[in-house]
């Protein structure tokens, strides 16, 4: 891959990926890397997102399961655009 | 099936009841909290000694004392350590240990305070501590099979880059080293929690499983439900993990699980702290997620070399064991970096890819046990924390 992707998805069946790059801001045109495959795609950032935090790879609604793995994360909370933070403010275990 | 692994050796010690050590320690353990004076007293007089203090040992009983033999017998017992003198208050726990430690056919020797008084007791242990300094450092270390390694892992400061790049590497090495007959732990009970489905069905068959799964619950009713003030999104993820992006109990036990890799299966369960008795493959330790207090628990249980994924740095050593640190964080990496001993951020920029992270990881720890200290080792990190199950007496 000559270009280094900004966003790593581990499943085709997820739907928040991870900032792998230091810095990204609002509006980067992202490369994004699905690792299972190695497979690519491009989205757009919807806000400044920390290294290793998540971002929604599509509109996501309240109620909805956040999926990473291919696997439940837990539920969430508040209403999220495609290209939007997803972290503990809209986003919360269904454990406890 | 022979694969490029089968043949690899370490030069290692090998003790006096076969298992392979990668350290030569000497070590001065207190029964209890009042003789580690004593104890690190003999360790300043005897260089090439290291006394292990701790905080326990007093008034225990029931399961918690078990627990608290179990360490500390276990943690002489270890193979990276070669000799060991023992110091406790009275001279009855004292034996007890030391002859725990005395069944390895190791050299041990035993002293207690009372009767004696901190400066008799620390002048008796430095002669016996001196013989033993000149004994084991003409120990030579010989050809071992790496398959004689007993390797445990544990990751801490867990973030989104330990799921996607540190974890999978230690799972891809217990992936291609387990079938070479290495023998490996894992464990970290309360962290499986949202991966219990998962961990539950790696178990090697359906009975083995089932136990697990009755562990798990056990520690959710008895320690998690029992004692929760709130509802425990503080603890887990903790504030590191939550600072590195990981939101969830569920995707923080995703990614902890990736530690065993594709195909790895555990063939028994161990109690914390207890040695594997059903011959090589991994085990499932119940044990506690604070980084040193599992290391602890392994390195009592036998494993020579520990393997750590990190995302956010955590920083533990051990006073036995070598901790390799691994991470996928570039951050940390760039921040960091003299805690890290396997960089594996090219995963994350897809440089690198996990096969050839795992065969970094192998070749690090053929390293560590021919010698190379790690980097906790170089920096003096060597917490040892005892678990307590409940109060004392």
């Amino acid at each position: 891959m000559s270009e280094i992707p900004h966003l790593l998805v581990h499943e085709h069946d997820d739907n928040v990926g991870v900032v792998v790059v230091e810095g990204l801001t609002a509006g980067t045109d992202m490369l994004c890397c699905v690792t299972h495959d190695n497979s690519t795609f491009r989205l757009t950032s919807g806000a400044d997102v920390p290294i290793g935090h998540k971002i929604a790879l599509k509109d996501l609604k309240e109620g909805d399961t956040a999926m990473k793995y291919g696997e439940d994360i837990g539920k969430i909370i508040a209403d999220i655009p495609k290209g939007g933070h997803v972290h503990t403010h809209n986003c919360k275990t269904k454990r406890w | 099936m022979a694969s490029k692994y089968s043949n690899m050796t370490v030069k290692a010690f090998r003790r006096e009841n076969g298992r392979v050590g990668v350290r030569n320690h000497v070590v001065i353990l207190p029964v209890d909290d009042i003789s580690n004076a004593a104890c690190e007293a003999v360790a300043n007089n005897v260089k090439g000694t290291m006394a292990i203090p701790h905080a326990y040992g007093r008034l225990q009983f029931g399961e918690d004392l078990e627990l608290h033999f179990r360490t500390m017998i276990g943690t002489g017992a270890n193979p990276n350590v070669a000799a060991v003198v023992v110091i406790g208050i009275e001279p009855g726990w004292t034996k007890r240990i030391a002859d725990g430690i005395r069944a390895t056919g190791k050299p041990v020797a035993e002293f207690s305070i009372e009767q004696n008084g901190d400066f008799e007791t620390i002048r008796a242990a430095s002669w016996a501590a001196k013989e033993f300094v000149h004994m084991t450092s003409e120990y030579q270390r010989e050809e071992c099979s790496i398959s004689e390694l007993w390797v445990s892992t544990k990751c801490g400061e867990s973030d989104t880059t330990t799921g996607l790049g540190s974890c999978p590497t230690v799972g891809n090495m217990y992936d291609k080293l387990l079938p070479e007959g290495i023998t490996g732990f894992f464990g970290e009970t309360s962290e499986i929690t949202g991966a219990e489905h998962i961990c539950q069905k790696r178990a090697i068959n359906k009975e083995v499983g089932e136990r697990w799964y009755k562990m798990w619950k056990a520690y959710q009713d008895d320690v998690i439900f029992a004692h929760q003030t709130d509802d425990l999104s503080d603890s887990q993820p903790t504030k590191g993990n939550i600072e590195g992006g990981l939101t969830t109990i569920e995707e923080k036990a995703l990614g902890n699980l990736e530690k065993i890799g594709r195909t790895s299966q555990y063939i028994d369960i161990l109690e914390p702290a207890e040695a594997p008795k059903s011959g090589n493959g991994l085990y499932f330790m119940d044990s506690s997620s604070a980084a040193a207090e599992c290391v602890t628990l392994m390195a009592a249980g036998g494993a020579v070399i520990h393997t750590f994924p990190t995302g956010q740095g955590n920083v533990v050593g051990n006073p036995i064991v070598p901790v390799i640190k691994i991470t996928a964080n570039p951050r940390t990496v760039r921040t960091m970096s003299e805690h890290v001993d396997v960089d594996v951020s090219g995963i994350l920029r897809r440089e690198m890819t996990i096969d050839e992270a795992g065969d970094e990881l192998i070749d690090m720890i053929c390293r560590t046990a021919n010698g190379r200290n790690t980097a906790a080792e170089a920096l003096g990190h060597r917490e040892f924390s005892m678990t307590k199950l409940y109060r004392s007496a």
